[in-house]
């Protein structure tokens, strides 16, 4: 019975910030398309860490991970399904009218 | 103290915190979708606009962004240990947590605001003032459009959940809550930890895009 925190959640919060300043330094490297890419990358990795440790996900299993996972499982089906549509189209955006 | 009941419904208080969890974590599939649908404008224009949304997002203040993510994710931290801490005791370090963790998340609405107060004084604000080099206005007034409509959004949950810690601080300073019976904090803490996530996606799309160029 000790009253701070447990070791793994004080590291999770040491880790996430770890992981802003290096997605913040990394944005300002001069790295094209990849920019995006890692700054997309980092912050998944920083959600899942929030999602596993602080939100516990990590000490359940079957029906709490599905229902956790649903929304974005939607969410992905959405980001599929609408980027068929404005990737392959022959003029997107559309010319300005003025 | 005296010995914790589940409400009528349940077996056992066990299966009502399960039933509570499960009904949070339905909640939070709505808010997924919720802030999905924003995402996938902000991702479908900035494909279309590119070059703008890079222009636009170098006016947003970084320093700020940074500052008010570390202070989501420490006030997260907080939660966390809470969470922690409840299902053993100390009751008065549980709510003092908590309430740190609504006092950082007051700070972090200040900081927004001061941004918008910024923003508005450089004409950044779509259908008030918006003004913008022509080259990029198009895309950029679109970027803005969805940055105060994600970021207004975000803050309006920010502010709930400030009142949610409060009063659960308050019952918890109350020994409300123990080893038995917890599942308000547990499910106010999810609830605290989604509204952080989202932030962190905010936080790479809005503030990041376009700083290694020009």
């Amino acid at each position: 019975m000790t009253w701070y925190p447990p070791r793994i959640v004080a590291l999770s919060w040491g880790a996430l910030l770890g992981l802003l300043a290096l997605t913040v330094f990394l944005a300002y490297q001069p790295l094209g398309a990849f920019n995006t890419v890692i700054a997309l990358i980092i912050a998944t990795t920083k959600a899942l860490i929030v999602a596993a440790i602080f939100m516990e996900l990590r000490e359940h299993r079957g029906l709490t991970i599905a229902f956790a996972a649903a929304g974005f499982f939607w969410l992905a089906i959405l980001l599929w399904l609408a980027g068929t549509d404005f990737l392959t189209r022959p003029q997107f955006p559309p010319p300005a009218i003025l | 103290m005296r010995e914790a009941q589940p409400s009528f419904q349940y077996a056992t208080l066990v299966q009502q915190e399960q039933a509570a969890q499960l009904g949070m974590w339905t909640f939070l599939a709505t808010e997924v979708l919720f802030f999905g649908g924003l995402i996938l404008a902000y991702c479908v224009y900035r494909y279309g606009y590119a070059d703008d949304f890079a222009a636009a997002a170098r006016h947003t203040k970084i320093v700020i962004g940074t500052l008010n993510t570390a202070i989501l994710l420490t006030s997260s931290f907080l939660v966390a240990w809470a969470v922690a801490l409840v299902k053993v005791g100390f009751d008065r370090l549980v709510a003092g947590l908590l309430t740190g963790a609504a006092l950082l998340g007051v700070i972090f609405l200040g900081l927004k605001g001061y941004e918008y107060r910024e923003e508005y004084r450089e004409h950044l604000v779509p259908a008030v003032n918006f003004a913008f080099e022509a080259a990029h206005a198009r895309g950029a007034e679109l970027f803005f459009m969805l940055y105060f409509v994600l970021t207004g959004l975000h803050g309006l949950h920010v502010a709930i959940g400030v009142v949610v810690l409060l009063a659960i601080a308050h019952r918890a300073r109350g020994g409300a809550y123990g080893r038995q019976y917890h599942s308000p904090v547990t499910v106010a803490g999810l609830y605290w930890h989604f509204v952080d996530l989202v932030w962190i996606f905010l936080f790479a799309l809005i503030y990041l895009p376009g700083r290694s160029s020009a």
